[in-house]
């Protein structure tokens, strides 16, 4: 049964890009713009784990909350110098400020900790589980229900609260959300929070999928989650949710079936195909232009 | 209604058969027949949210009709897109201002002789003689219209800098440039004050007359509407409420009500 | 009024004038450069960067007919270098029997490394037909890392009986005087340094005038039209798909070209020289330089490319210094508080004009 063992990979996999692409597309969604450093807020979170677990020797729960943390904070600071003073210029002037930030933060990681990969600890139980002929790790178990806790945790927040209904009225209009009383600036800050320490929880399970830590590490896992979260309609976090999902798949698929080195052509490849099909991503909304 | 057969010596430029559109199972526009004749001033009134721009939607393609036909110069327009309806010759203006902001009040002009002096990209990059023959032709054309329509003294300004009613008058200028047969004339006076209205009003009468084409407005200005059209429809609820002689529109019981409610 | 129309009525001058200066500086710093290399005061360091410089401008000029005219972000310019490099790397090679002068030789590989370019521009401008906005950004990422992958495993090999390729591996077994022309993740090796700094700077030349004779026509008015209101461009029968897909071609076969030069002055490129990175490097001498201005996107392509050149000395840092820099820039610019404190500090008025030559 390698097929079943692909699959759950596949999914694996998949859980990771998810949780990185809830926060592109939350932030998509609300500060409509494309945050290209947050893959390397991912960095970070696996720096801090990292040097929580071996410096300070801190439990791995410890470490995680750490991560999160700093994470959060980074997300909150970097939207209030780097993203609030352009609000109102255009979208591709942030997301030129957003390629500033992230090639700050992998010099800075690359001055402060050395470009060289670390080691990371593999603090989640190594064993695995059969299943029938197949067998899947533990991490990977861990990895796809951490992903359905976060999913389920982020849609209830998003429908049950005031904050989370506060975001759906910004994403759908900030101007009149701002008329109603809501405070946009905080929304946007509460969004840049929450996407940061998804990040993080990201970026611990892909250091211990694959175990080292380095200043560019993110950057693929960034643009592939991009890539979900585009795959899946951007703005949108159930289509986050299947576009990580289903990337993963179509990844250990291609690996596993087809080749490895051409793994990333035929992720592309398909992505592609989907938005011929459907121009706005499987769950995305349609685009209505007023005459 | 059938007093209009009167002038049936002319042909319509457009005629428009039990046209209907639903979106999502609401009826927007529903059986209207409307026909515009060579050379004429029409115009299409109703209050707000009568369908009135979902109207000049469907003749320009924007919208597929759910029901009826439209026939433009004698030919049925069903296979036709936004581009080729307007190759054929219907032209448009908006309701809200649609120019090309960063270029310059000349160039919007020069757009509009996309398909009428047209010269392939090649001719364009080497510079051949085509293109210097050419882009004298458009420029003289272009500057034509400009002085048409009073905006000579803007030619050099970039769009998004003109005054409200500058703006308005280059959308008809930019349509006009494209060498219609029929213009579509969505609130051109909206914004305008009595004074600009006048003189548009003046204008309007002169494009037709020296360029001898049909023009179909939607105006709320009544004074405007009554003072050049010829013929008036009117709708209400996406439904025809009345056609008729400005005089006739005027006095119909019908048409009072709707604008006036009950 | 009649003020505003005076003072707007220059801007036509102004566009030739920023014409005129756009080739008066590219020629002026050819200039000096061939003097200063003529009599040996240029280092060692920067002569190497010429020629590489000139390839990222005509790229970036590229890049700016699609972003700044068309309206298109591209994420993806490298990816149609990398095609136009490994093309031209190949022409190159193929023809080095028959065609032994250098030049002609480079002309021939950049103009099949361009025409390659240009066709796979097309073949991803289709989706430009149906995408919008960060949609069709996305195709263009994606197809930047496709083109990447695709030459990490192409192998290539000229021999006596002809080529011989595969994308698994270098099965083929080569006849003896057979030649490697791709070889997978190492991409091309033994490459004849052909380019030149001269074929570079005409090479810039041609492209600004393909640009500014394209923006100022009738394609030109179309794309632009096409990119400040879709609907209204339609409206007066420009068909947007075809417009914008002539802005993506050209865009495409100029990178082509650049790459193709890129490609023929090293012995060695690997393909992921070409990657993500060095697309949004490009992006970013175009933004700085200003939308649709050639002659800033000219300046600050050499600034910045220079830069990290210049900041040597502070090692590990110039990275991160760029990094501040690069933020700062779009602050400043892009802020209307810190734009109008910029403007009273400098005293000149900075109009970012987006169609200015």
């Amino acid at each position: 049964m390698q097929f079943l063992s692909y699959l759950i990979n596949g999914l694996g996999l998949g859980s990771v890009y998810a949780i990185i692409a809830l926060g592109y597309t939350m932030v998509y969604g609300i500060a409509k713009m494309l945050n290209f450093a947050h893959g390397d807020i991912i960095m970070v979170g696996a720096y801090i784990a990292f040097f929580a677990i071996t410096k300070f020797s801190l439990p791995f729960p410890a470490a995680l909350m750490a991560a999160i943390l700093v994470c959060t904070v980074l997300g909150v600071v970097i939207e209030r110098l780097a993203y609030k003073p352009l609000r109102q210029a255009t979208s591709l002037a942030v997301l030129i400020t957003a390629i500033g930030v992230s090639y700050f933060l992998q010099n800075g990681a690359q001055i402060l900790w050395s470009s060289s990969s670390k080691v990371f600890p593999s603090v989640i139980s190594s064993g695995e589980i059969r299943l029938g002929s197949a067998s899947v790790s533990y991490l990977t178990l861990i990895t796809i229900a951490t992903c359905i806790v976060v999913m389920i945790c982020l849609t209830l927040f998003i429908n049950k609260t005031k904050t989370g209904s506060a975001m759906r009225a910004c994403s759908e209009d900030k101007g009149a959300s701002m008329l109603m009383g809501i405070n946009v600036n905080r929304i946007i800050s509460i969004t840049f929070a929450i996407g940061s320490g998804l990040a993080a929880i990201a970026s611990v399970l892909l250091a211990s999928t694959y175990p080292s830590v380095y200043p560019t590490m993110g950057s693929m896992p960034g643009i592939k989650a991009f890539t979900a979260a585009v795959f899946g309609g951007i703005g949108s976090i159930p289509g986050a949710f299947v576009g990580g999902l289903i990337l993963g798949i179509i990844e250990i698929f291609a690996k596993a079936y087809i080749s490895t080195q051409l793994s990333d052509a035929i992720v592309f490849a398909v992505l592609i195909v989907i938005l011929l099909i459907k121009p706005t991503g499987l769950l995305g909304k349609k685009i209505n232009v007023k005459v | 209604m059938a007093e209009f057969h009167t002038d049936s010596g002319k042909t319509p430029v457009l005629d428009v058969q039990e046209l209907g559109i639903d979106f999502g199972g609401l009826t927007a526009v529903n059986d209207l027949n409307l026909q515009v004749y060579e050379g004429e001033i029409a115009g299409l009134i109703g209050p707000n949210g009568a369908g009135k721009t979902t109207v000049f939607n469907l003749l320009t393609k924007v919208y597929k009709p759910t029901r009826g036909k439209i026939y433009f110069d004698g030919k049925d327009t069903a296979g036709k897109n936004v581009v080729s309806i307007n190759k054929a010759g219907i032209a448009r203006t908006f309701q809200n201002i649609r120019l090309f902001g960063a270029l310059t009040v000349l160039d919007n002009v020069k757009t509009g002789f996309h398909n009428v002096i047209p010269y392939s990209p090649i001719t364009a990059m080497l510079r051949l003689p085509k293109y210097y023959a050419a882009e004298r032709e458009i420029d003289e054309k272009a500057r034509d219209l400009l002085k048409i329509l009073e905006l000579d003294r803007f030619a050099d300004v970039t769009a998004s800098n003109l005054p409200y009613g500058a703006q308005r008058r280059l959308e008809i200028a930019r349509a006009l440039a494209t060498n219609p047969k029929l213009l579509l004339l969505d609130e051109p006076a909206a914004g305008m004050n009595p004074q600009e209205t006048a003189e548009l009003m003046d204008m309007i009468r002169f494009v037709r007359d020296h360029f001898g084409i049909a023009i179909l407005l939607i105006e709320h200005d009544m004074k405007l509407v009554m003072g050049i059209c010829e013929r008036i429809t009117v709708l209400n609820y996406g439904m025809m409420l009345a056609q008729g002689t400005p005089e006739e529109i005027q006095s119909n019981p019908e048409v009072i009500k709707a604008y006036l409610g009950d | 009024m009649n003020k505003i129309s005076s003072i707007l009525s220059r801007s036509q001058d102004k566009q030739k004038r920023g014409r005129v200066l756009s080739f008066a500086i590219v020629i002026i710093a050819y200039i000096i450069i061939e003097i200063m290399l003529k009599t040996g005061s240029l280092s060692s360091l920067f002569s190497s960067l010429l020629v590489p410089v000139t390839c990222y401008v005509v790229a970036a000029i590229g890049l700016n007919l699609n972003v700044g005219i068309s309206g298109e972000l591209n994420l993806g310019q490298a990816g149609f270098m990398s095609v136009g490099a490994f093309c031209a790397v190949c022409v190159s090679g193929i023809l080095a029997g028959t065609v032994t002068a250098g030049i002609p030789r480079l002309i021939i590989s950049m103009i099949c490394g361009a025409a390659l370019a240009a066709f796979f521009g097309f073949l991803i401008g289709i989706p430009v037909l149906k995408l919008q906005g960060d949609y069709l950004a996305i195709v263009t990422l994606a197809f930047g890392q496709i083109i990447k992958s695709v030459f990490m495993n192409a192998y290539i090999g000229i021999d006596s009986e002809g080529l011989h390729y595969s994308f698994v591996d270098s099965s083929f077994k080569l006849q003896p005087g057979g030649k490697m022309l791709l070889n997978g993740p190492m991409g091309a090796t033994g490459t004849a340094k052909i380019a030149n700094f001269t074929v570079g700077i005409v090479l810039i030349i041609i492209a600004l005038l393909i640009v500014y004779n394209l923006m100022f026509s009738r394609s030109g008015r179309a794309i632009m039209a096409a990119r400040d209101n879709r609907i209204a461009a339609e409206s007066v029968g420009i068909p947007i798909s075809r417009t914008k897909m002539l802005a993506f071609v050209v865009s495409a076969a100029l990178a082509g070209a650049a790459g193709a030069l890129y490609g023929l002055n090293y012995s060695t490129l690997v393909p992921n020289k070409f990657d993500f990175n060095t697309s949004i490097l490009i992006l970013v001498y175009v933004v700085l330089g200003g939308l649709g201005n050639m002659t800033g996107t000219i300046i600050s392509t050499v600034i910045l490319i220079l830069l990290p050149e210049l900041l040597r000395s502070l090692q590990d840092y110039r990275m991160l210094i760029y990094a501040v820099v690069l933020i700062l820039i779009m602050l400043v610019t892009n802020n209307e508080q810190l734009k109008s404190k910029w403007k009273s500090l400098t005293g000149r008025k900075a109009k970012g004009g987006a169609s200015n030559g």
